[in-house]
C-alpha cells in the first residue's frame, strides 16, 4: 500500500486498465484528490476519462495498481463497493433517469432500499433536494414529460439524496440545448460552493474556469498535464493540450 | 369578455380523393369479398355433401359415443352420450394447458433471468438449456417422454416401489387423502391464511416504508398460509385416511395416478416452450437500456433489487406480448398429444368424426374450442398489458 495522506479522498497509486487482452484504456495513472477538491477532466475523445471517473465507483473495475477511496480500497470487496457507492454520487451524459418512476419515486429508491430510511423521511429529503435543484413543482411527472435540462437536474437531486461525499459527472451538459446548459450549469456551481468533492469531466470552460480547482488533461489513457484553470487555458504546457484547446475554442 | 366555448368542427371532407372516403371504399370492398368467398364455400360444401348423401348436424351428439376414454377428471363410460365425451376432451386439453401456461412461466423466467447471473455456470447452463431445448421439434420431445416412461419403467405387474408411490408403464401411482368433512377446515384455514398473508403483506409494506426495515415478500405470506392451513386441518380432527394404492396381481388400484400421456404431454411442453419464454424474458431485459442497470449500480442498489425494482418493470411491457404468443402456442402445442393417445379434445374428437362420419361438425367444435380458448387467453393478456404499462407521457 501507498503512504495515504488523510486529505486525499481519492488516491489513484499506478492504475491500469485494459478493455479485452489488447486495448489498455488506463496508463498509469497516478491521482490524489483532496477532500473538497473540484476537479474538470478534459482531453479529446476516447482519452479515457469516462473510464477513470467510472473506475471510481466501479463502474469499471481496474486490473493494476491501487484505488482508493475515502479510505476504502476499491477491490472485488463487494462490501467495499457497496460502501463506497453509496459515498459516492454520479451524473451521466445521458441522465438515466428511471422512466416507470415518478421523479419523486427516483429520488425516494435508493434511501428507502439502499439507506433503509423510512417513506416519509425520504420523501422530506428528496423535495429538499428538488428545491435545491429548483424543480420541486414537477415531483408528481415522469421523467419523459420533463425537458432535457430538467431531467439532468433531477439526475442531480437523485445522485444527491443519498448525501454522497463525492460527485462524478461524465459530461452532464452535452446532451443538451444550449440554453438548457446553463441552468444545470447554475445549479452545479451551486453545489461546488457548498464543499462536496466534485469530479467533472466537461469541455465547458466557463465552468471550468468558475469552479475548477485543478484541471486534468488526458490523453490516449494518460494524465498529459495538469494545472489551475487559469495556467491550463492560458499557458498550456505541452503540444497536445495546446492542439486540443486550439480545438475546442476553434468553433 | 367571456370567449364563447368552441368546438372542434365535425364536418368532414367527403371527396372521393379524401381519406375517409377511402378509407371507407376500401372497407365496403374487403367485406363484400370476404362475404363472397364464405357463401360460395358454405354453399358449396353443402351442396357436395347433399349429392353425396354425407348427413350433416350436430344431432350425434346427444347419442351414446360408444368407447372408453384412457383418462378423465369425472366419470366416464361408453353408454355416456358424445357431447359429454367432448367435454372429457376439452378439460382434459385445459388441465394441460392452464397447468403448463403456470410451470412454463416460472422455469421459463428462472432461466431467463438466470441468464444475467454473475455466476458464469449458472449463465452457461442458462443457455445450454435454450439451446437444446427449442432446437428439437416439441413432437419429438413428447414421443421421446412417452417413450422414456413407458420403456424404461417397468411393467404394471412389476411396479416399482418407493414407500406407497408405485412406478410402472402405467403411471405413477401415489396416496391420496380420503375426502372427509374434516378436510373442509383445512381448505377454510387455506383461505384465512390467504387473506392473513394479504394483511400482512400490507402490513410489511406499509412498515417499509415507515421504518425502511425490509422483510420477507414472499417466504412469510406463504408460511402463513401453509400454518393456519394445517391448523384448520388439525382443527378439523385432523383427518388423515389415505387411499393407499394397492398392487393387485393385474395393476396398481387405488390412489391417486398420472398417466404416463398426461406427464410425457406436460413435461414435453412444458420444457419445449419454457426456452423459449427464457428467450422473452431475457430479450425483456436486455431491451431495457444499459444505463438504468448503471444508474442503479451507482445509487448502490444490489443485483436483486437492481432486477426487481428497476430491471424487470420496465422489461414487463416488452415481455408481455410475446408471452401471450407463447401461452397460446403451448395451448395449441397441446393437440399434438394425440400421437401419444392423450385423450384431448383433438383425438376425442378423431375418435367421433371416425366413427359418426360429421366430419364438418367435428373439425368445427375443435376450432370453436381453441378459438374460445385463445381469444380469453389473449382478452386477458391485453388487460394485464394495458394495466402494467406506463405512463411516460
Ligand atoms: N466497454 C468497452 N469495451 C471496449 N472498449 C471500450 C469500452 N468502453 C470504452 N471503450 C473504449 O475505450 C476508450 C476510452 O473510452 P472513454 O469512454 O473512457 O473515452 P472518453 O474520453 O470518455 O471519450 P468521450 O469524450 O467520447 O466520452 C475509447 O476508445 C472507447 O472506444
Ligand atoms: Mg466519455
Amino acid at each position: 500500500m501507498t503512504t495515504q495522506n488523510q486529505d486525499n479522498i481519492i488516491v489513484f497509486d499506478k492504475v491500469n486498465k485494459w478493455y479485452g487482452n489488447s486495448f489498455h484504456v488506463l496508463r498509469d495513472i497516478n491521482l490524489n484528490v483532496r477532500r473538497g477538491e473540484r476537479i474538470v477532466v478534459c482531453g479529446p475523445s476516447g482519452s479515457g476519462k469516462s473510464t477513470l471517473i467510472r473506475c471510481i465507483n466501479r463502474l469499471e473495475e481496474h486490473q493494476e495498481g491501487h484505488l482508493i477511496v475515502d479510505g476504502t480500497e476499491l477491490t472485488d470487496d463487494v462490501k467495499a463497493i457497496d460502501k463506497i457507492r453509496k459515498e459516492v454520487g454520479m451524473v451521466f451524459q445521458q441522465f438515466n433517469l428511471f422512466p416507470h418512476l415518478t421523479v419523486l419515486e427516483n429520488l425516494t429508491l435508493s434511501p428507502m432500499y439502499v439507506g433503509k430510511m423510512p417513506k416519509k423521511e425520504a420523501e422530506e429529503k428528496a423535495m429538499l433536494q428538488l428545491k435545491r435543484v429548483r424543480i420541486a413543482e414537477q415531483a408528481g411527472k415522469y421523467p419523459l414529460q420533463l425537458s432535457g435540462g430538467q431531467q439532468q437536474r433531477v439526475a442531480i437531486a437523485r445522485a444527491l439524496c443519498l448525501t454522497p461525499k463525492i460527485m462524478l459527472f461524465d459530461e452532464p451538459t452535452s446532451a443538451l440545448d444550449p440554453e438548457m446548459i446553463k441552468e444545470v450549469l447554475d445549479v452545479m456551481v451551486e453545489m461546488a460552493n457548498q464543499g462536496i468533492t466534485m469530479i467533472c469531466v466537461t469541455h465547458e470552460m466557463g465552468f471550468a474556469k468558475a469552479v475548477a480547482d485543478r484541471v486534468i488533461f488526458m490523453d490516449q489513457g494518460q494524465i498529459v498535464e495538469q494545472n489551475t484553470p487559469h495556467e491550463f487555458f492560458n499557458n498550456p504546457q505541452t503540444d497536445r493540450s495546446k492542439d486540443f484547446l486550439s480545438k475546442i475554442l476553434g468553433h | 369578455m367571456s370567449v364563447a366555448p368552441r368546438t372542434p368542427p365535425t364536418k368532414r371532407d367527403w371527396s372521393w380523393r379524401s381519406q375517409a372516403f377511402r378509407g371507407l371504399l376500401y372497407q365496403i370492398i374487403a367485406v363484400v369479398l370476404i362475404g363472397g368467398i364464405a357463401w360460395w364455400l358454405a354453399a358449396n360444401t353443402a351442396e357436395n355433401m347433399r349429392v353425396r348423401g354425407i348427413k350433416s348436424g350436430f344431432d350425434f351428439l346427444t347419442q351414446p359415443a360408444g368407447f372408453d376414454i384412457g383418462e378423465s377428471l369425472t366419470k366416464f363410460d361408453s353408454n355416456d352420450p358424445y357431447w359429454k365425451a367432448f367435454l372429457v376432451g376439452v378439460s382434459n386439453t385445459l388441465r394441460v394447458a392452464i397447468l403448463g401456461i403456470i410451470l412454463t412461466t416460472i422455469l421459463g423466467t428462472l432461466i431467463g433471468v438466470g441468464r444475467f447471473s454473475r455466476n458464469g455456470l449458472v449463465r452457461g447452463l442458462c443457455q445450454a438449456y435454450v439451446e437444446l431445448f427449442r432446437n428439437v421439434p416439441v413432437l419429438l420431445q413428447l414421443l421421446m417422454w412417452y417413450l422414456l416412461f413407458t420403456e424404461f419403467l417397468p411393467d404394471v405387474t412389476e411396479a416399482k416401489r418407493i414407500g406407497d408411490i408405485y412406478l410402472s408403464k402405467g403411471g405413477i401411482t401415489f396416496p391420496k387423502p380420503i375426502w372427509e368433512s374434516g378436510h373442509l377446515f383445512g381448505v377454510a384455514g387455506l383461505l384465512v391464511g390467504a387473506i392473513g398473508a394479504w394483511f400482512y403483506r400490507r402490513w410489511a409494506r406499509s412498515k417499509f416504508e415507515a421504518t425502511g426495515q425490509i422483510r420477507s415478500m414472499f417466504w412469510v405470506p406463504v408460511a402463513i398460509v401453509l400454518a393456519v392451513g394445517v391448523l384448520g386441518w388439525l382443527a378439523g380432527g385432523a383427518p388423515s385416511q389415505f387411499a393407499v394404492p394397492q398392487k393387485g396381481e393385474f395393476a396398481v388400484e387405488g390412489g391417486g395416478a398420472l398417466t404416463p400421456e398426461f406427464m410425457a404431454v406436460l413435461l414435453g411442453l412444458v420444457l419445449y416452450t419454457a426456452a423459449f419464454v427464457a428467450e422473452v424474458v431475457r430479450s425483456g431485459i436486455s431491451s431495457v437500456a444499459r444505463g438504468q442497470s448503471e444508474a442503479a449500480q451507482a445509487l448502490g442498489l444490489s443485483k436483486g433489487q437492481e432486477m426487481q425494482q428497476v430491471l424487470l418493470p420496465q422489461a414487463l411491457r416488452v415481455i408481455i406480448p410475446p408471452m401471450t404468443n407463447q401461452f397460446l402456442n403451448l395451448t395449441k402445442n397441446s393437440s399434438l398429444a394425440v400421437a401419444i393417445g392423450y385423450p384431448d379434445v383433438v383425438s376425442i374428437s378423431n375418435t367421433a368424426l371416425n366413427q359418426t362420419g360429421r366430419a364438418v361438425e367435428c373439425i368445427a367444435l375443435i376450432m370453436l374450442v381453441y378459438l374460445t380458448t385463445s381469444l380469453l387467453t389473449s382478452f386477458f393478456m391485453n388487460w394485464y398489458n394495458a394495466k402494467s404499462a406506463i405512463k411516460e407521457r
